[in-house]
């Protein structure tokens, strides 16, 4: 059983930070919505306070590591330009969807929007965890406040959802391959 | 305890300039993402790690206009209690003009295409 280098890194772009980032919205939501709409007790404990500010915190950093680690690790790999006169174009994501019409919108669209859309996301939690975290329950009494912090959630999680939705996509078309191989277990056969 | 505290008695100044500046930074991520391809001129000049080629131009200036409009914001508004309905608008406008202006057919579309 062996796993190369891209496809190790992809696989922790996508399902370590991006998957994980996404699976954490659920519970964001639930306890934005309760703390927003009042249904949280007043005397909300420092303990419940301080596991949804960490809660938080952690959907940030996790937002942020997914979209640099697509920019500056994954990406490059997926836009690399094949040498002159290569016919086996496995290795090469984009011009191995862009050599097809039946595939080439997989780019055109996918990744065009992915690649973007994405860092609306970390922008838009990072926003949302501040004012969460320096008004709390406060954010219950001028509406407009906490309209604003969950229009801002559910706009992070649509962005989050194009992004994760076009990437398994893409890495079914065209996966990213490459780099040197790591063994993790060796079989009998 | 602030957890208890209401908006009455916590200016909403500080939390107005996140919203506001989170609007702004998605806003210009569209606006760049826009002009890039849009022009090949700003393709160029956005390419500021070829590896990652207009990308990384796009995302790192949207990043700092993120976050320089957030400090001056904050610096105005901070122990200020503002409109929030105006905020809101604005920073849902410029949200949209994110999400609009990274999707390639609308992109297309806005160019002729």
């Amino acid at each position: 059983m062996e796993i190369t280098t891209h496809d190790l890194w992809t696989v922790v772009h996508g399902m370590g930070f991006g998957a994980l980032f996404m699976l954490a919205f659920s519970g964001a939501i639930g306890e934005l919505y309760h703390l927003a709409t009042g249904s949280v007790p007043a005397q909300q404990s420092e303990r419940d306070r301080a596991m949804l500010n960490l809660y938080l915190i952690a959907m940030v950093t996790l937002a942020w590591l997914t979209v640099f680690s697509g920019e500056y690790i994954v990406y490059p790999w997926y836009r690399a330009v094949p040498p002159a006169g290569t016919t086996d174009l496995t290795e090469y994501p984009r011009r191995l969807l862009l050599s097809s019409g039946k595939t080439s919108e997989w780019h055109n669209v996918g990744m065009e929007w992915k690649e973007h859309v994405a860092w609306l996301a970390p922008i838009a939690m990072t926003m949302v965890a501040y004012v969460t975290m320096k008004y709390g329950r406060a954010i219950t009494r001028p509406r407009y406040m906490r309209t604003a912090v969950l229009g801002f959630v559910v706009a992070a999680f649509v962005a989050t959802g194009v992004a994760g939705a076009f990437g398994a996509f893409l890495n079914k078309y065209a996966p990213v391959r490459g780099g040197s191989s790591i063994v993790l277990m060796e079989g009998e056969k | 305890m602030s957890m208890s505290r209401t908006t009455d008695e916590i200016p909403n100044g500080a939390g107005a300039a996140a919203v506001l500046a989170a609007g702004i930074g998605c806003g210009a991520i569209g606006i760049l993402a826009f002009w890039g391809d849009a022009s090949d001129s700003m393709g160029k000049a956005l390419n500021f790690y070829n590896p990652s080629g207009t990308l990384s131009g796009v995302t790192t200036i949207g990043i700092l206009v993120w976050l320089v409009s957030w400090f001056v914001l904050n610096r105005t508004w901070r122990d200020k209690t503002v409109a929030m309905v105006k905020i809101n608008v604005a920073a849902f406008a410029f949200l949209a003009v994110g999400f609009l202006l990274t999707f390639p057919p609308f992109m297309d579309l806005l160019q002729g295409k």
